[in-house]
């Protein structure tokens, strides 16, 4: 029986980080990209909560991660605004032909 | 009445005929009146030169007043050392008379114009010209030093200048004007190479400085010819003024002004002004400037009254024999007679006033005629014209009771007496000779002018007398040419006041071997001459401060005596074959006028006709205008031509080649920036381009590629400060 340590954790933690930019680059879809965004914060949310549990710093990691919660909540609801804005600018909300910013 | 009250108020009469020269220059068409002003000025002027003189000639006949002040002093110039500049007046008796003379003579002129010229539309500009002209003849006389002199005495070139070509509408008087500004030059050049070489080697401008140097046996670069040679250029500025052989051409010419002008500045006054120069300069006068300044007074004298003769404009016969007069006095400087020499000056300038002013009234008359053969029988229009110009004809011509037979028959007797002295005996003959011509062309004038019958009806009968503002100054100036002002005894002057108390013949200085035998002091007089140093001495070392004016007084040695016993006997034994000679002589011209033109006995176009050669010679007036017009004039214009052929291809050449190369070379410059800097310039922004090129491929504009990127970055960047951690 395995005894589950940090190194799982952060393990699990790293695989949810890489997925979510995995998201974030590969997805066209605008909403896809959020959604990596919030795997991205909840891997580090994990990290927090691990850290706390073994390291020596009390409740300060579990009150970072409901902090990052509120945080991404609050994230979220502009970013959706974002994307509809830019739904209504350029009628699509696929990320990849939206390069204004190249000129 | 004290030295400097005099000298100060000497100054006054400088500064008046200035300040009436500034005002109407400046505000002479805003002010009624004009003449008014300068006419009220000069009179002022004259009043107080009259007090002057008497304050002079009464209390201070025996010495010199000069008041003197600091001008420039420049410590330090290469070559000369410390050079001062003084400037100064100086009052002696010569000064004073011709202060008188000037300005008695300019204020007739001032009064006589104003009927003369009225109506004329500069009239304002005419008395504003009056007016400077009388403030530099003035400055003339009161100067101390020569520079001083020579500023003056191109002020009055200038005035005359201006007073020939005043109506210059006429292409005749702007050219005469010219002419006569341009032969001064010539001469004004010569004396500013005499002033120099005083001035090099005196290092001052001041006549009783370089005169006390000269005195003490300090000659200019020690050698006597150059103090010959000083005369003579100085000399050279009288030849200009005064109208000499060969410069004596601009003044016929300059009859084209308004005759008062002629009356005032070509017969009176400036003229007279290079007799004055040569009276200051007489002392460092050696035997050879002596004798070359004689020969031109003679040339000039005879040249000029055998021109007379035919003349038939009333204003150019009056021109040659101004000419012919002041050849005179040159020659009678020239001589040694010194003091006749200015007696004639003085005596000349009233009754040569008085003609001019006479023609003019006679020219005013007829409406601007001026040809004798149109005039005639004028004496019963214009008796008072008449008279006085009798009386003066009378005078010049040297008819007993008159100025002119007193001053005239002096410098007879002093050339006599050269002649017998020095065995130059042909400067007495051509003088008595001119004194015959003279009688002869003055009374041919009077009788073609006043006598017989009209000649040109139409204008006789409107001819009239003159007013009173015309009429006044000859009857006056006709008096004034009469004996008893100048002594009492009409037939001696040299025991009259002028003569006798005022003007007396100074020491001359120059060393003993560079005299004429009959000038060398004997030794008696040594004595006297050390005393005249001394005096001198005393005045150039006293130290001058600067912008001070400082007065000194200087006494006319009272024994000293210029020429030797013998001389003075010769001049004695002269005095009365002299006067015999003219008598009978003058009686012949005045004779052989009335034969050809009152009497009619011998017809004057017979014996021109028989006379051919001499007559043409004389009526053209020995092609001295010719002559001078195919050389100096010729070949100044042929010089100029090939000035101007080099000109244009030589320097025109040079200029145009280093043009050439100019342009050669910035052609090079031009095509080394186009290659090399602007090469460089574009390499640089072609560079830019590219780099801008390849980076522009990272910005894709899209946010995954920027990602990307981030997450690369932070990995590289990882691995590169791993150590760190």
């Amino acid at each position: 029986m395995v005894q589950v340590g940090l190194n799982h954790f952060l393990i699990v933690s790293a695989i949810l980080f890489s997925l979510g930019i995995f998201g974030i680059v590969t997805r066209k879809n605008a909403v896809m990209v959020l959604m990596g965004i919030e795997l991205v914060l909840n891997s580090a949310n994990l990290n927090f909560v691990a850290f706390a549990k073994y390291g020596n710093f009390g409740l300060s990691g579990q009150i970072a991660a409901l902090f990052v919660i509120i945080l991404a909540a609050a994230e979220t609801a502009i970013a959706l605004a974002i994307v509809l804005n830019i739904y209504k600018t350029f009628s699509t909300v696929n990320v990849d032909e939206i390069d204004n910013l190249k000129e | 009445m004290t030295e400097a009250v005099l000298l100060n108020i000497s100054i006054a009469i400088l500064l008046l005929p200035a300040l009436g020269f500034i005002t109407l220059i400046l505000f002479g068409k805003r002010i009624p009146g004009p003449q008014w002003v300068g006419t009220s000025l000069i009179f002022l002027a004259l009043c107080i030169s009259i007090y002057v003189g008497f304050g002079k000639l009464a209390f201070y006949a025996g010495q010199n007043l000069i008041m003197e002040g600091r001008w420039i002093q420049i410590l330090n110039v290469p070559v000369l050392g410390q050079v001062n500049f003084d400037l100064g007046i100086k009052l002696d008796n010569l000064t004073v008379i011709m202060l008188f003379v000037v300005n008695l003579i300019s204020f007739l002129v001032h009064l006589f114009s104003m009927e003369y010229m009225r109506g004329d539309i500069r009239f304002s500009r005419y008395y504003a010209y009056l007016g400077i002209f009388t403030f530099s003849m003035l400055g003339i006389v009161l100067t101390h030093n020569i520079l001083m002199m020579y500023i003056f005495w191109e002020l009055v070139g200038i005035s005359s200048y201006l007073l020939i070509g005043f109506w210059f509408e006429k292409k005749s008087a702007s050219d005469a004007s010219k002419k006569a500004f341009l032969v001064n030059r010539v001469g004004d050049t010569g004396m500013f190479i005499g002033i120099m070489i005083l001035f090099t080697n005196y290092h001052t401008f001041t006549f009783d400085t370089i005169f006390a140097q000269i005195a003490a046996g300090n000659l200019p670069f020690h050698s006597s010819a150059w103090l010959t040679a000083c005369g003579i250029m100085i000399f050279l500025g009288a030849v200009g003024k005064s109208a000499q052989f060969p410069l004596h051409v601009w003044l016929p010419d300059a009859m084209e002004g308004p005759t008062p002008v002629s009356a005032l500045i070509h017969a009176a006054t400036m003229v007279a002004a290079g007799v004055y120069l040569v009276a200051r300069i007489f002392v460092m006068l050696t035997a050879d400037a002596m004798l070359t300044i004689a020969v031109i007074g003679m040339i000039t004298s005879f040249i000029a009254a055998t021109i007379a003769l035919t003349q038939n404009d009333i204003k150019k016969v009056l021109a040659y024999s101004t000419v012919s007069q002041l050849g005179y006095m040159i020659m009678a400087l020239g001589v040694g007679a010194y003091s006749y020499a200015f007696f004639h000056l003085v005596t000349h300038a009233f009754f040569k006033a008085c003609l001019f002013l006479g023609s003019g009234s006679v020219i005013h008359a007829m409406h601007h005629e001026q040809d004798l053969r149109k005039m005639g029988g004028l004496r019963k229009k214009m008796p008072i014209t008449y008279y006085a110009f009798l009386i003066s004809t009378l005078a010049i011509s040297g008819v007993p009771f008159t100025s002119g037979f007193l001053s005239k028959d002096g410098i007879l007797a002093g050339t006599l007496a050269f002649g017998s002295l020095t065995g130059h005996w042909l400067i007495p003959i051509v003088a008595f000779l001119v004194a015959m011509m003279t009688a002869f062309y003055m009374f041919r004038l009077v009788i073609l002018a006043f006598h017989g019958e009209p000649r040109d009806l139409h204008k006789y009968e409107h001819a009239h007398e003159s007013p009173f503002v015309m009429a006044m100054p000859l009857v006056l100036l006709s008096v004034l040419s009469v004996f008893f002002w100048y002594g009492l005894n009409p037939f001696n002057p040299s025991t009259g006041w002028f003569l006798d108390k005022w003007i007396k013949t100074p020491t001359t200085i120059v060393p003993q071997n560079m005299r004429f035998d009959f000038m060398k002091t004997e030794a008696p007089v040594a004595g006297s001459l050390e005393n005249a140093k001394a005096g001198e001495v005393k005045t150039t070392n006293a130290p001058i401060a600067v912008g001070a004016p400082k007065v000194t007084k200087q006494n006319e040695s009272e024994t000293a005596i210029v020429h030797s016993e013998h001389y003075m006997h010769a001049m004695h034994q002269a005095h009365y074959p002299a006067m015999a000679l003219s008598l009978l002589l003058g009686g012949i011209g005045i004779l052989f006028s009335f034969l050809l033109y009152q009497w009619k006995k011998i017809d004057p176009d017979k014996l021109a006709e028989s006379l051919k050669p001499l007559y043409k010679l004389s009526l053209n007036k020995w092609y001295f205008d010719e002559i001078y017009a195919a050389t100096f004039i010729g070949g100044t214009l042929a010089f100029s031509k090939f000035l101007a052929w080099f000109d244009n291809k030589v320097v025109d050449g040079i200029v145009n080649g280093a043009a050439t190369l100019t342009r050669m070379v910035s052609k090079l410059g031009g095509l080394f920036d186009h290659v090399v800097v602007d090469g460089f310039v574009n390499f640089t922004a072609y560079l830019s381009g590219f780099i801008g090129i390849f980076f522009r491929k990272f910005q894709t504009g899209k946010v995954q590629t920027y990602v990307v990127f981030v997450v690369f970055s932070v990995i590289i960047l990882l691995f590169i400060f791993r150590p760190f951690f």
